[in-house]
């Protein structure tokens, strides 16, 4: 049933000009080595979506609150919208869509958000599943105040977060033990 | 993760009445997810609009030159440029129902938008050029070139000031600064308040915020070069009202425009509505000749879509010694911002909800929309019912205090009883018709949510004082809500050839689950499994007729055409299968899919044979001369009157006296949406509005200054709760179907978002009262709290 | 919401960035965590030439204590990194406790230490917490290095001793005595909000005494840069911080302070909401002690 989306797309240089200077940057998104041309002004979150067609990552403010945008840098939750693709050199990117890439099954945390209904208009859905995804990879499970800090960086107007905390408390139980 | 603890009212082994997870989730869960801004058109320019940084100014003179000539800039227009095309005006919200014109005579003054201003602007953020680029950026960089000159004119921010006689006017067509007024009158209020044993008279107002979805607005067209037609993806609420409007607009025959709704990222009514962008993209695409995308950002959304909820209520209640409530006035004032974009909708709300579950005998209730110069304000979750309950139960609470008895108990005492229904208000409701309240068991709401939130606990606690300046309080409030707004919606299910099942619906989803809650409708209707059913929602091509996703209408509209829908295709199932098989189709049977003889042992044929017998090679030619058998049905669901939900919310809060701080210790609600097809995304439906309702009555204001310049135009200054804001609800159910609809349904995405500002208001006063503190405007911010805990010490 | 045209640079020496920022034909901004520029850049409310990323410069990810026993935290390091590092935790916890109140972790495992200081929000944690902790700031530029106090830091909203052409490299934090005791309180609207108002107190104990020999009390939210209030300090030092010792403090706040109103709260609101933090600040640290 669901249509298998190619992930990463070659990275694209739009043929336009750019006032700003071009630098070449050579990154590691999904697993696989990307070198790209990209202005010093694009954004992370625009170089995702719009070089590598990675459209999973949401862009909801652009200015750092709302946390649609957030991916795992170097395994940890970061917003793209603060940062610039010419700083991410050499880093290692993972997106929503490279959790469970074509049809491989779903990883605990997205099944949990299914299973608990933490999810319904679904946009800011991949950013909360990237931040839970990198708190079932520490090494300890995290207390109570670690889930709701880490939770309070993102925003969902949908839900009401219980649900959402209901798949966080599950994903996590999954992973540690109850 | 279970949700077998829901009272499951269909029971039987339908499909309807479960907890199916949703089919929507894998492809969002994997971010495949298409929404507007996902969807890639090859050559595609970004549009960025220049607006208003004046809150009411004259237009001198636009020079975009510069902006012109800016890299990457593909075209700039200003209102010059559009000015062929007819001003905005969204005529079937302006409309004023037959009924309601005969009985009330309602005055509704139209303020057509200009597509982008070109003699004066109304409000900051609105639209005055906008720059085609290759990219967003760049089109931004052009933005900052072009050249406005602007002379500003007097400001009002004040709804109440912009009434006074010697207001200047800020639609210079208009007699003065009045968009909507209708009034209503039920027996003798005057004599009523005049024979009173106790009246309540009291100022409330209800601040403004806004929807917010997390997905900004966003729209791309594309002229399609085979078809000549243009393509529109837009994240509206509203698909088909969207293509009318850009057809009208553009001169064009509805056919030729094709919308459809993607993925959208949350709408809560800020999407319902039509604004300029969503003309003149698709006008851009034909005059350009390249796709065109426009994609909102926060700022934008905030200052410049929608906005909603301010309203003024000079509200008085008249009481007997008993208790029973014998009288309401209520002087309402709405602030419509700068134009009159819904008419009716959020004044005749407030209007017909102000009773809510109460009887009370004479009614007196004015309302005035009015014209400032702020945004435009237009329905958002709740729709006028917010700001009606937050002052009726403000009123109630008020007069409980007055009259010495217990909130609850004067609740109680005045609800409309389960023996009363159908119960006719006396009102005229907002289709025109007498206003009718057709099932429900208000005083069972009501005393689950006492029962739950245990008054008698949080009451003793009070004898027992406050500890460490922390003072615990409880409120209530209930509202009602009719939902399954008409005039109707449409559901085509047709059956493929593989024997899978297409169901079509004029509603699409922002969240709702209609992919799983309408297939659960279909599936039981028409007799065949959940997952052979594919549902398209909010494209006019798959149903050319439908209304939208709004005022809480789809489960009941879109629901109960699917069903009825399916019940036909049903019957043409069966007789075709009998027609096939030679049998009368009385003796034949539909489950699973399968048509099958009662007669144990009997002949049987499953969907895809029926319908998909094609020509194999080698294939005798059918006797009839038809291959397969092509059966659909299309239906128009028109509900005969609002299917009215109900509830009550309880909360028991925690006011530290010192700081201001509110802690919610237990929030409860009981509500009433008739049969539920899915409870989980119902329970998510009422969960998800509370949240919207808590974060208006704690956290979320959009603030203007004097000067008409909007202060809470990032998401650093306007509060969107998070997480660790929003506690978990303590939630129940009562199901009492409504006997308007086939399914016993009633809506119930807005419900939720009603009541949770009167109850933290009520709860915060209760908590406060050895202080004396009236709570009369939110959001209750700390500081708001220690304003009322100082000021009530000094008088 | 998109930044302006500008170039980029990623100098991999001081003295190479110090080049940068003094070229006075092109207007530089340093850029570390990037999360409070960027955002005022997606907002066009700044709009510099070039950006020069220090984050590339070996040294300045450098965070260790010296032989004299200071804390040094490069001008590179991550918040998130500062505040999980045991000798940060061990030795300055009202430090780690500041940064774990800076918006969230998402924001934190990219954000500097060094960059909230230079950014300067007067509501933000780091500046409260660096006056608190008596910190000094490293600040090299083309004539040389030179060491500024935090008294000296922290000028205006926004504004810092760091000129247009210098770079802060480093900030220092002395050691704590002892016997000392801490807190760091906070109003906010939302969880990670920025503070309405806000206080660190640093108490320490006399040997044996049972009195507060020196105490250092800092407010954020209550004027364009974090207030450092003696009057209050002399009211506890000498005291045994108890109550009249307390209520004392919380009036020479309530008087001494003159915030100023947003549309959070009033300058009513920040000033009592100020003496009422300081005395739960003041029992905190004492029990600490």
């Amino acid at each position: 049933m669901t249509p298998s989306v190619p992930t990463p797309l070659a990275a694209r240089t739009p043929p336009l000009a750019e006032p700003s200077a071009w630098h070449e940057i050579s990154l590691t998104v999904n697993g696989r080595p990307v070198t790209a041309q990209v202005e010093s002004r694009l954004l992370l979150s625009d170089f995702l979506r719009d070089r590598l067609g990675l459209t999973g990552t949401h862009v909801g403010c652009e200015h750092g609150v709302c946390g649609a945008c957030t991916v795992l840098v170097d395994d940890e939750p970061v917003r793209t919208c603060l940062i610039l693709a010419v700083q991410c050199r050499g880093t290692e990117i993972r997106t929503v869509e490279g959790l469970a890439p074509g049809d491989a099954p779903l990883t605990s945390v997205q099944q949990a958000f299914h299973e608990c209904h933490g999810m319904q208009c679904g946009f800011c859905t991949p950013g909360f599943v990237l931040t839970t995804t990198a708190l079932t990879e520490q090494s300890d499970r995290p207390d109570g105040e670690q889930v709701a800090d880490a939770l309070s960086g993102h925003l969902c107007r949908c839900t009401g977060y219980r649900n959402i905390r209901r798949a966080v408390c599950q994903a996590l139980g999954e992973r540690f033990g109850e | 993760m279970s949700h077998d603890s829901y009272p499951q009212p269909h029971g039987d082994g339908s499909w309807i009445g479960r907890s199916v997870p949703r089919v929507e989730d894998d492809r969002l869960l994997r971010g495949n997810g298409r929404y507007v801004d996902d969807i890639a058109l090859p050559g595609a320019v970004e549009a960025a609009f220049l607006r208003s940084p004046h809150a009411h100014a004259r237009i001198d003179s636009v020079d975009v030159s510069a902006a012109l000539a800016a890299p990457g800039v593909v075209a700039v227009w200003t209102g010059d440029d559009v000015a062929d095309l007819p001003a905005m005006l969204n005529k079937e919200e302006l409309r004023t129902p037959p009924g309601l014109a005969e009985l009330l005579d309602p005055v509704v003054r139209m303020t057509p938008m200009p597509l982008l201003a070109a003699d004066k602007v109304l409000y900051v953020g609105q639209p005055v050029a906008v720059v085609f680029a290759e990219n967003r950026y760049l089109a931004e960089d052009a933005l900052e070139l072009v050249d406005v000159r602007y002379s500003p004119l007097a400001v009002l921010v004040d709804p109440e000031l912009s009434l006074t006689p010697d207001a200047p006017l800020l639609h210079e067509e208009l007699p003065d600064n009045t968009a909507v007024t209708v009034a209503t009158r039920v027996g003798d209020p005057d004599t009523a308040f005049a024979n009173a044993h106790a009246v309540v008279s009291e100022r409330f107002e209800a601040h403004r915020y806004v929807a917010s979805p997390i997905e900004t607005r966003a729209i791309s067209a594309q002229v399609d070069p085979y078809s000549g037609r243009l393509t529109i993806w837009s994240g509206t609420q509203t698909p088909h009202r969207l293509r009318d409007a850009i057809a009208h607009t553009l001169g064009l025959g509805p056919a030729a425009v094709h919308v459809i709704a993607a993925d959208v990222g949350g709408g809560f009514g800020q999407k319902g509505i039509l604004y300029v962008e969503e003309l003149i993209v698709p006008h851009a695409a034909r005059r350009i000749g390249r796709p065109v995308l426009w994609r909102e950002d926060r700022n934008e959304n905030l200052t410049s879509s929608s906005h909603a909820r301010e309203q003024i209520h000079r509200i008085e209640l008249a009481a007997d010694s008993e208790g029973l409530i014998i009288a309401i006035r209520d002087r309402i004032t709405v602030n419509f911002g700068a134009y009159n974009m819904t008419g009716l909708v959020v004044p005749y709300n407030s209007l017909c909800h102000l009773l809510g579950p109460y009887r009370i005998p004479n009614v007196d209730i004015d309302v005035v929309g009015v014209l400032t110069s702020t945004t435009f304000a237009t329905p958002y979750r709740g729709a006028g019912r917010p700001e009606t309950v937050f002052a009726m139960e403000r009123a109630m609470d008020r007069l409980a205090a007055e009259l010495g008895i217990e909130p609850e108990k004067l609740r109680a005492r005045n609800l409309v009883g389960p023996d009363a229904m159908p119960y006719a208000t006396g009102l005229v409701d907002r289709s025109g018709r007498p206003q009718t309240y057709d099932s429900g068991d208000y005083p069972e709401l009501l005393r689950r949510a006492v029962a739950k939130a245990d008054v008698q606990g949080v009451r003793a606690r009070q004898r027992a004082g406050a500890r460490n300046g922390k003072y615990v309080g409880i409120g209530f409030a209930m509202y009602i809500e009719a939902t399954g707004l008409g005039p109707f919606e449409t559901a085509r299910i047709d059956i493929a050839p593989s024997g899978r099942v297409r169901l079509a619906i004029g509603a699409p989803s922002q969240g709702q689950g209609h992919r799983t809650s309408m297939a659960q409708i279909a599936a039981d209707a028409i007799g065949v499994p959940f997952d052979v059913i594919d549902v398209v929602g909010g494209d006019t091509e798959a149903t050319p007729f439908g209304v939208g996703t709004i005022a809480s209408r789809a489960l009941v509209n879109a629901g109960n055409a699917t069903h009825r829908a399916g019940r036909l295709v049903r019957e043409k199932i069966v007789e075709a299968a009998a027609r096939r098989l030679g049998v009368e189709a009385d003796g034949l049977g539909l489950s699973d899919g399968v048509v099958a003889s009662k007669e144990p042992g009997g002949p049987s044929i499953g969907l895809a044979e029926l319908a998909g017998r094609a020509p194999l090679p080698g294939t005798p030619e059918p006797a009839d001369g038809r291959y397969g058998t092509e059966i659909s049905e299309t239906v128009h669901f028109r509900p005969p009157g609002f299917a009215v939900s109900s509830g009550a919310h309880a909360a028991v809060v925690e006011v530290d006296a010192h700081t201001g701080g509110i802690e919610i210790l237990h929030y409860v609600v009981v509500h009433d949406a008739g049969n539920i097809v899915n409870p989980m995304i119902a329970e998510g439906q009422v969960t998800g509005g509370i949240a919207q309702g808590i974060g208006g009555a704690l956290y979320e204001e959009m603030v203007y200054g004097p000067d008409g310049q909007p202060r809470t135009g990032t998401y650093m200054d306007y509060l969107v709760p998070t997480s660790s804001e929003i506690p978990d609800l303590d939630m129940e159910e009562t199901f009492t179907p409504s006997p308007m609809n086939d399914l016993g349904v009633k809506g119930l995405g807005e419900g939720g978002a009603i009541a949770p500002q009167a109850v933290l208001a009520g709860a915060v006063e209760d908590a406060l009262r050895p202080f004396g503190v009236v709570v009369r405007r939110g959001p209750l911010s700390p500081s708001r709290v220690r304003d009322l805990i100082r000021t009530a010490g000094r008088t | 919401m998109k930044p302006s045209s500008f170039d980029f640079t990623a100098p991999s020496t001081v003295g190479e960035a110090v080049a940068l920022l003094a070229d006075e034909e092109r207007e530089a901004k340093v850029v570390a965590g990037g999360q409070s520029l960027i955002p005022m850049l997606n907002m066009r409310l700044a709009r510099p030439e070039v950006l020069v990323d220090i984050t590339r410069i070996p040294e300045l990810g450098r965070l260790h204590v010296d032989a004299e026993g200071n804390l040094r935290i490069g001008a590179a390091v991550r918040q998130a990194r500062a505040a999980a590092d045991p000798a940060v935790r061990d030795g300055w916890p009202l430090l780690a406790a500041a940064i774990e109140r800076i918006g969230h972790p998402q924001i934190r495992n990219r954000g500097t230490v060094c960059g909230s200081l230079a950014h300067h929000d007067p509501a933000a944690e780091l500046p409260t917490a660096a006056l608190a902790l008596d910190a000094r700031f490293v600040i090299a530029g083309p004539r040389g290095t030179r060491t500024v106090t935090a008294e000296d830091f922290f000028v205006a909203t926004f504004s810092t001793a760091v000129e247009a052409d210098e770079l802060l490299t480093e900030v220092v934090f002395p050691p704590l005595p002892a016997d000392h005791g801490w807190a760091f309180e906070e109003l906010t609207r939302r969880h990670g909000d920025f503070a309405t108002v806000g206080v660190a107190v640093v108490l320490e104990q006399g040997p044996g005494t049972g009195t507060v020999r020196t105490a250092r009390v800092v407010f954020s939210g209550a004027a364009p840069v974090p207030v450092r209030l003696a009057a209050a300090e002399d009211a506890l030092v000498g005291s045994d911080a108890g109550g009249q010792a307390l209520a004392a403090a919380a009036d020479v706040a309530l008087a001494g302070l003159a915030p100023s109103d947003d549309i959070h709260a009033t300058a009513e609101y920040r000033r009592e909401g100020a003496a009422h933090l300081l005395v739960r600040a003041c029992t905190n640290a004492w029990e600490r002690c």
